[in-house]
């Protein structure tokens, strides 16, 4: 499993209904579902991923997210992840917003694009940033809203949302130590949040 | 396609007599109950690879396969689904499909003889529900030594009965596969069936029922009751496609009463060729089995009976169905969900109505045979 899914899956903890909003394979539900007591939905819309989530039994809807977001009825799981979408959903406010709604927990993962390396492509050679994190070129990428981690966790105060805990990960997704926490949106790749009302 | 199951023949046997009547809900009885059914594949030694077929209201036993003798044309209902290689695969499932109880395609309904009376039954057979379906389905299973089914796969009225099945019976099924179905019909459903059944009850020859006796039969209420639901099954765009404005045999329109349209030529063939497969007390009764379903009445009761089983659910529907629509689906997905149950959904693109889940449709079919693949390697 992708290191940055460990770190979720351990956000997430034991015996909780998760809702797995862009759940692409199913890797991270199946590890819930199998090793942590937990039950879930996924939702996903490529159908290769669909398929795959079937074929390891992860229970999942084929669609849009933002569309079975809203479908979804309040308080219907204890937790809902996104992990590595935010940037590529058309309202990410609207999002955060509904995954509170429908759970009491959200866990979040975002590839922060204040990470020095980014900055250094678009000063020093001008260009948009093409990273392991962020492989789309500018007119292929899926990534529409695109942010750095002082721009979500502005986001999330202004959605009353409380962070529990921020772990912040490289860009394979493996966690980071050391790091000055008021330095992390220039020097870290990426960020597993945990979110409470 | 690859080769289909072949030659198949339509078996009968008794499941419920005189010393074993049929009880239902109601408390009705039937002291005799036989069933027509057949099956495809072979049941392996550990009797765990059993695949249920549940079909829809105008359906029959004969699923998939041809009779001796018959068109290669024209297999049994669901042959592209069913077969070597097909998502339900024979070489690796045992299939069984059985004609519904109330039906009228060899299982005991109406137009049987009642042992009481010596005469068909015609109106005295009782009212009839989902769950006695499932019954009369699984007293079959017994005789065959199936406890278990690897899964139940229904569209339609078959979906209801996949549905009721692993809400009444946890622990029987592994998987449940319901398509283009409904756990609740809507009031327009339900005006639609109540207009169907109305052309069927004011034919002169439909004679309180007992027509069998007369040498007439209700076939211009029949007819019109099937012209009424093959319009709900098609879709708009379907109808646009198939017969648009033209007119049936020539150019330029015969401005009168008669057919004219190739549309209306085309709902009078399939009322008329209806009716000589047909009985139409049969679908009176199967369209109130339809009517009164509602398996989440009790959701307290839905909850603790799917939290005993373990049944997974495949729900599945079209985005041109019109009678059982989309949101009938997410409303039954969303149900399950509620009650703890393990539910997969799509909806699949096609232009076939309510009649999608008839047809080969690529993308319907790969999620089945996904379903499908996923339930066999779990029992393995």
């Amino acid at each position: 499993m992708r290191a940055d899914l460990n770190i979720v899956a351990g956000l997430v903890g034991q015996n909780q209904n998760v809702l797995d909003l862009g759940c692409g394979d199913g890797t991270l539900l199946e590890t819930l579902i199998e090793r942590q007591g937990c039950r879930g939905l996924g939702v996903e819309r490529d159908i290769d991923d669909f398929h795959a989530c079937i074929a390891r039994g992860v229970p999942v809807t084929h669609g849009d997210l933002e569309e079975e977001l809203e479908r979804t009825a309040e308080g219907s799981f204890d937790c809902s992840v996104l992990s590595l979408t935010l940037q590529a959903v058309r309202h990410p406010a609207r999002v955060l917003e509904g995954m509170q709604r429908v759970a009491a927990r959200q866990i979040v993962s975002l590839p922060n694009f204040g990470y020095w390396k980014l900055r250094k492509d678009l000063v020093v050679h001008g260009r948009m940033p093409v990273t392991p994190l962020l492989p789309y070129e500018w007119f292929d990428t899926p990534n529409i809203h695109l942010c750095t981690l002082a721009d979500f966790e502005a986001l999330t105060t202004q959605a009353g949302m409380k962070i529990d805990s921020r772990i912040l990960v490289d860009a394979d997704g493996h966690r980071v130590t050391g790091l000055a926490a008021r330095a992390a949106n220039l020097l870290a790749p990426g960020a597993v949040y945990s979110l409470s009302a | 396609m690859p080769e289909g199951v072949g030659i198949v023949e339509t078996q009968r046997v008794v499941v419920f007599d005189g010393d074993h009547p049929l009880t239902l809900d109601s408390g009705a009885v039937i002291k005799e109950v036989e069933v027509a059914y057949e099956t495809y594949g072979t049941l392996n030694a550990s009797r765990d690879n059993a695949v249920f077929i549940c079909h829809a209201l105008s359906g029959d036993a004969h699923a998939a396969g041809l009779h001796e003798g018959d068109d290669p044309n024209r297999p049994g209902w669901w042959d592209n689904l069913i077969g070597p290689g097909r998502p339900l695969d024979t070489d690796r499932f045992f299939v069984i499909c059985a004609n519904v109880l109330g039906g009228c395609k060899g299982t005991t309904g109406p137009s049987s003889i009642d042992p009481d009376t010596c005469k068909p039954y015609g109106l005295r057979f009782p009212q009839i529900q989902v769950r006695g379906l499932v019954n009369v389905h699984r007293a079959l299973l017994a005789k065959l030594g199936i406890e278990k089914l690897l899964a139940a796969v229904g569209g339609s009225l078959g979906g209801m009965q996949a549905l009721q099945w692993s809400i009444d019976h946890p622990g029987e099924i592994d998987g449940a596969l319901i398509v283009a179905a409904s756990a609740r019909l809507s009031a327009q459903n339900i005006a639609f069936s109540a207009v169907a059944r109305e052309a069927i009850m004011r034919d002169p020859d439909f004679a309180d029922g007992d027509y069998y006796a007369t040498g007439k039969r209700p076939d211009r209420g029949l007819a019109l009751a099937r012209m009424i639901g093959h319009i709900t099954y098609l879709s708009e765009e379907s109808m646009r496609e198939k017969f648009g404005r033209r007119i049936q045999d020539a150019e330029v329109p015969r401005y009168g009463f008669d057919v004219d349209f190739q549309v209306e030529s085309y709902l009078h063939y399939q009322g008329q060729s209806f009716v000589e497969r047909f009985d139409a007390n049969t679908y009176l009764y199967l369209g109130r089995v339809m009517d009164y379903f509602d398996p989440f009445s009790d959701p307290v009761r839905t909850t603790s009976q799917l939290a005993k089983g373990n049944t997974g659910f495949l729900v599945l529907s079209f985005d041109s169905d019109w009678r059982f629509s989309t949101d009938h689906a997410r409303d039954m997905a969303n149900e399950l969900r509620i009650a703890g149950a393990p539910v997969t959904f799509r909806e699949i693109s096609s232009s076939h109505g309510h009649d999608s889940f008839l047809f080969p449709t690529p993308d319907y079919h790969e999620t089945v045979a996904s379903y499908m693949d996923r339930l066999a390697g779990q029992a393995a």
